[in-house]
């Protein structure tokens, strides 16, 4: 039975840490108040330019390096559009969203096809010789470390930082915030960018790290997933990585058993993790009660200008 | 009371400050000044322009024009962060608090001196050390949420204590607050202008003004109509400068007997949206030609008994019927066709449409009815001569027929709909807060309207917050406290204030005198 | 000392209210031209290529058109949820679905009158799409579950189902594996006009434009749905009955992306096949935002995208773009439109204030 389930749980933790990434970058993101739809053309555009610099660098690290700078970029125009300006947030996430889809497949024609060698695994000293755990939680990538320790890091951060107390209270009641000189829009800006860089980095782990190839369309929905796990998750990094985990899960299971010649026919398998995000989502929130209402960030989707009168 | 001012100096200045909201004039070269050890009152009508010259004060909005000074340090805040810098705390009327976050978290909210791992244990034992200081008693670790409104404003007065706030400003913190409650809030302002430090009350209440100021500035339509030591000034002297002309406090009320029963209600209990009994076990009668009023402190129930009354909120049990007719787990059209109307207290949220027209808000109650809609259409000719009558019954003053709403002054914005729930003479009115926000002469024109329809044989439930509003108008006065009514009293206008606000404050009439229906 | 001051406008003026979206979309094809130039490719002789395919000729007329049909449905049907601030991002799976009906009832229920044929496809393909989209709207409305998701997710459903059938059971033996249905008998396709391709659905939407036009300005229930959109609380003060309403829009904006499923299919392709909608559900979105959510405006939207899709086609064709670039135009497009709403809502202005 261990030797089915240890490779499955292993795979899980592996392909769910792309969506990972995206859902502790949204949650950063929505923390202060902004909410960015634009999740699946950032991950595609982090899988591009994550594929193409380690392709012309050969060095991986570069290649998520330049995913999260160009995440940051490109959600500085949601971020204008939506702090600054105002726009309706809804609207401008599905732009990102068609602007990243079109820009990574227009921009990644050459390089369909091509390889790379991409992020090598290693065992974690000590840790990775515990019994099954090691084998599921410590032979992976660094990347796989690093997001473990995001995932604590930000954890840290909301509930015992200061930075993090006045990150949600801008979420929460920016004029409040404001009343007590925070600047409101700055800080917005600050996470909405270093939210939408770290959602690219998730998209640069599934074409560095993951497949070490580029695809078209190649993240496959998991921007939106990652934003129905923020809600699944009540904006909590450690419940985010339960749920990317559980999603990861599915692909995995998906993949063996297509590899092992099932009957199901493949599209039926294929819609799986979209039919188990609805019940997810479902559930969530036929039973959300008090819990969803405190973790959402309050002022979440709605500008704030200073003057506006009653 | 002896003025004590500990310099010469002024503590804040404000020379000819100007502020404009699209074109409207707000503050019209104003100037101010406050000297330590003053409690400066701050008086004038709703739209006045006192919050905006003490958002001003506070960094919250630039002024168009005018200079500033603090400690004779002139100053060009740009936002709250330089105010606070320059020792200047603004107590909000919606108090500037996360609701989410518990009150030690509220209190170095935003302070740059924190450590960035927070120190909690020490942060804590400061905010006892103030709070015991200044008798302002909390528990650091509850969340803003789980408090009542009088137990946030401590929090929020404490907030800017704790940042070490020479200027205090006060925006009316009465409104919220229990007759008793009042009393603990002016001992710590006593206190607190003992040490020196400058006190800005914004109030329209002219009893307290009077009792705690030293001085007044009035303001009217965004210019400084003057500025008086409050010892050599009368309440009637005050009231005139803030409106203009002489104003007559009384409106004139009819005696009548009330008539038959209309609606009643039978043990009502209700939820709130949080899942909690907002109203628990009231009974209540609404009778042909009065006005029952309901006093209590804002959050007591009073929203929540009021949407049940007119089918918006469902009832966990209980019922409520019209004359025979047995309303109980009605649909809100049933109600309405019923003849109950409702005023809302939001009326931009609640009560209209802001993006809409005139037209169309004013057909909200009644588009499904012939003759403005027959079949599925509706008739927007005939929409539009119903909402001309309107327009001219209530002297509604705007720029044509097909403005949205939005662009409408709050008199105006509750003229219509007073006028939209009124036009079909309703058997049953429930007014909650109808006059609140509004000035001097709109504020007549309400009251003067709901006493005809009381005269006409309309049974009204008026909730406020104005206690002299309530006692003038009501028939029969209910005080509402924590879900529960406290008491009905009969002869509202012969009992103190006093003894209302102990019922507010939760202690219950004696039982020889509750006469409840 | 100059400063900017941002205030509140009350009116728009005209000039103002045609300006906007026109300069939204000339900087969205100036920063896309940038964007080609940048990828070697001059945007002149793109943009050219583009305005020649698709309107440069009567064939050129004729596609914009055709594009024009499903773009022009599906987007009258998120329109109609949009008004609510229902965030139906479902058109694309719903047009799979009406598709998927349409197909089924060519499959199982053939009749050779070309009349009943085509009301079977129009209800099966409508209620189809309805029944689709309504389960995200019931969930919407009785538990709050985020329709952004739940619809978009149905996407991806619809496109696996519909895939289901061709690669599965309904694959064409004739087709030499390629995933797609036998051809419809020709009782079940759509009269289309002259020697175009244009077919019967392009009346379809242009009744249903007026239509709508009619039922949101002058009927109780248009006037319904205006105050739920624009003031959910007043609604339920009036008691109009919020989670019918949405489950009774989400239905009818489904049923008319289903119905700009059936024309695709039995109006233009003929069968049904993997990929059959060139994403013509999310571009309907930006129809719907561009015409303002204006029945009328968008039959007019409509047509630009359609030239601006069948330019794309071409671009492909001649110049080896992929489809994709459209993408990034449609999107661009997008944002400046969102930029330019910021100038309907406020006029800045520079004002001086007097120093010290």
């Amino acid at each position: 039975m261990l030797d089915i389930l240890v490779p499955i749980l292993s795979a899980a933790v592996r392909s769910g840490t792309p969506i990972l990434y995206a859902t502790l970058g949204e949650i950063l993101t929505e923390k202060s108040g902004v909410m960015n739809l634009g999740l699946e053309g950032l991950m595609l555009m982090g899988a591009f330019t994550g594929f193409s610099v380690t392709f012309s660098t050969g060095s991986p690290w570069l290649g998520i390096l330049a995913a999260f700078i160009v995440g940051a970029l490109l959600t500085t125009v949601h971020a204008f559009l939506c702090i600054t300006m105002g726009a309706n947030q809804v609207v401008s996430g599905l732009a990102l969203t068609m602007i990243g889809t079109g820009a990574s497949s227009l921009l990644g024609r050459s390089y369909i096809g091509e390889t790379i060698d991409g992020l090598e695994k290693f065992t974690v000293p000590i840790l990775g010789r515990i019994p099954f755990l090691g084998d599921i939680l410590f032979s992976h990538d660094a990347m796989v470390y690093i997001s473990y320790i995001l995932v604590f890091l930000l954890w840290w951060f909301f509930s015992m930082t200061r930075e993090g107390l006045n990150l949600r209270a801008i979420g929460d009641s920016p004029r409040t915030a404001d009343s007590v000189g925070l600047n409101v829009k700055r800080v917005r800006y600050i996470y909405t960018l270093i939210g939408g860089g770290i959602v690219a980095v998730g998209g640069a782990y599934m074409s560095v790290a993951y497949t070490k190839m580029w695809g078209d369309l190649m993240t496959a929905g998991r921007g939106w997933i990652a934003v129905a796990l923020v809600i699944f998750a009540i904006w909590h990094p450690l419940r985010a990585a339960f749920g990317a985990y559980l999603f990861g899960g599915v692909e995995a299971s998906q993949l063996r058993l297509q590899a092992a010649g099932t009957t199901i026919p493949t599209p039926l398998l294929l819609m799986l993790p979209y039919v188990l995000t609805i019940i997810v989502l479902v559930i969530i929130s036929v039973r959300k009660g008090k819990g969803l209402l405190f973790g959402a960030p309050a002022s979440l989707g709605q500008p704030f200008y200073r003057e506006e009168r009653e | 009371m002896n003025v004590r001012m500990s310099s010469d100096r002024p503590l804040v200045k404000m020379q000819s400050i100007v502020k404009s909201f699209s074109g409207f004039k707000a503050n019209d070269s104003i100037s101010f000044e406050l000297f330590s050890g003053e409690v400066h009152a701050l008086l004038g009508e709703n739209g006045a322009g006192k919050t905006t010259l003490m958002n001003i004060l506070s960094g919250l909005y630039i002024p168009d024009g005018g200079n500033l000074s603090v400690n004779d340090i002139e100053q060009d805040f740009s936002s709250p962060r330089d105010a606070i810098h320059a020792g200047i705390g603004m107590v909000h009327q919606h108090f500037m608090l996360v609701p989410s976050q518990t009150v030690w978290e509220n209190m170095i909210l935003g302070l740059s001196e924190v450590p960035q791992f927070l120190p909690k244990k020490k942060i804590q034992s400061r905010i006892r050390e103030i709070s015991e200081h200044y008798g302002l008693s909390v528990d650091p670790h509850a969340r803003i949420w789980q408090l009542s409104i009088g137990e946030q404003q401590r929090v929020a007065i404490l907030k800017m204590l704790f940042r070490d706030a020479g200027v205090l400003i006060l925006d009316e913190p009465t409104a919220v607050l229990t007759p008793q409650e009042t009393v603990k809030l002016f001992l710590t302002v006593r206190q607190m202008k003992s040490e020196g430090k400058g006190i800005i009350f914004i109030s329209h209440k002219l009893d307290e003004v009077m009792d705690l100021s030293d001085r007044v500035t009035v303001l009217r339509k965004g210019k400084n109509v003057g500025t008086v030591k409050t010892g050599e000034v009368t309440k009637e002297k005050l009231a005139e400068m803030m409106v203009g002309t002489k104003v007559s406090f009384s409106v004139s009320k009819q005696k009548l007997s009330p008539g038959r029963p209309l609606l009643s209600a039978e043990k009502m209990k209700v939820i709130n949206d949080r899942g909690l009994c907002a109203v628990n076990d009231i009974s209540l009668e609404i009778k042909e030609n009065e006005i029952l009023g309901i006093a209590g402190i804002a959050g007591n129930g009073q929203t929540e008994l009021c949407e049940a009354l007119v089918g918006l909120r469902n009832l966990k049990s209980g019922s409520i019927r019209l004359g025979n007719k047995i309303l109980t787990k009605a649909s809100p059209k049933t109600f309405i066709s019923a003849g109950i109307r409702y005023i809302p207290a939001d009326r931009k949220g609640t009560g209209l449409i802001p993006n809409m027209d005139v037209n169309e808000n004013s057909i909200l109650k009644r588009y499904w009815q012939v003759p403005v809609s027959r079949g599925i259409t509706i008739n927007w000719k005939i929409v539009f001569e119903f909402a001309k009558t309107i327009v001219e019954k209530f002297h509604v003053d705007t720029p044509s027929m097909l403005t949205p709403v939005r662009n409408l002054s709050g008199g105006n914005l509750q003229k219509l709909m007073l006028g939209r729930e009124l036009s079909d003479t309703p058997a049953v009115i429930v007014a909650v807060h109808p006059t609140w926000g509004l000035d001097v002469a709109a504020t007549n024109f309400v009251r003067k309207v709901l006493l005809k329809e009381r005269e006409r044989g309309a049974g009204i439930l008026l909730v406020s917050e104005d206690l002299d509003e309530l006692l003038s108008l009501s028939d029969r006065l209910a005080v509402i406290h924590k879900g529960q009514f406290m008491g009905i009293l009969n002869e509202p206008s012969g009992v103190s204030a006093e003894s209302i606000g102990m019922m507010m404050a939760g202690t219950k009439l004696d039982p020889e005198n509750e006469v409840c229906a | 000392m100059r400063m900017l001051k941002i205030e509140k406008r009350l009116n728009l003026p005209l000039w103002l209210n045609l300006s906007i979206p026109l300069a939204a979309v000339t900087l969205a094809l100036l920063t896309g031209g940038i964007f080609l130039g940048f990828l070697g490719v001059s945007p002149l002789k793109a943009y050219s290529e583009m305005l020649i395919s698709s309107l440069g000729d009567s064939y050129g007329i004729s596609e914009t058109l055709v594009k024009a049909i499903p773009l022009a449905l599906a987007s009258i049907g998120v329109m109609l949820s949009f008004k609510m601030l229902i965030w139906n991002i479902g058109a694309e799976g719903q047009i799979f679905i009406g598709a998927l009906a349409t197909a089924a009832i060519v499959r199982y229920l053939p009749v050779s009158n070309p009349a009943l044929m085509f009301i079977l496809m129009f209800l099966s393909s409508a209620i189809a799409g309805g029944c689709w989209a309504s389960v995200a709207g019931f969930l919407k409305a009785r538990w709050q579950v985020n329709e952004i998701i739940t619809t978009l997710m149905m996407n991806y459903i619809a496109i696996h189902l519909v895939d289901f059938f061709v690669y599965g059971p309904w694959r064409d033996p004739a087709s030499l594996g390629f995933p797609m249905t036998p051809p419809f008998p020709d009782a079940a396709r759509l009269m289309q006009f002259g020697n175009s391709r244009v077919h019967l659905g392009i009346f379809i939407a242009i009744i249903f434009a007026f239509l709508f036009y009619w039922l949101i300005g002058w009927t109780k229930w248009g006037y319904e749905i205006r105050v739920i959109g624009e003031n959910p609380r007043a609604a339920n003060f009036a008691g109009i009955d919020y989670v019918k309403n949405v489950v009774i829009v989400m239905f009818i904006s489904g049923a008319i992306a289903g119905i700009a499923g059936m024309c695709e299919i039995a109006g233009l392709q003929g069968r049904l096949q993997h990929g059959f909608s060139a994403s013509f559900g999310y571009t309907a979105i930006i129809v719907a935002w561009l015409a303002r959510l204006h029945p009328l405006v968008i039959l007019f939207v409509s047509l630009l995208m359609g030239a601006l899709l069948v330019g794309g086609d071409s671009l492909q064709i001649v110049m080896h773009l992929p489809l994709s670039s459209i993408l990034v135009i449609q999107g661009l497009i997008l944002f400046f439109v969102l930029g330019g709403e910021f100038f309907r809502r406020y006029r800045i202005q520079f004002i001086s204030r007097k120093d010290g």
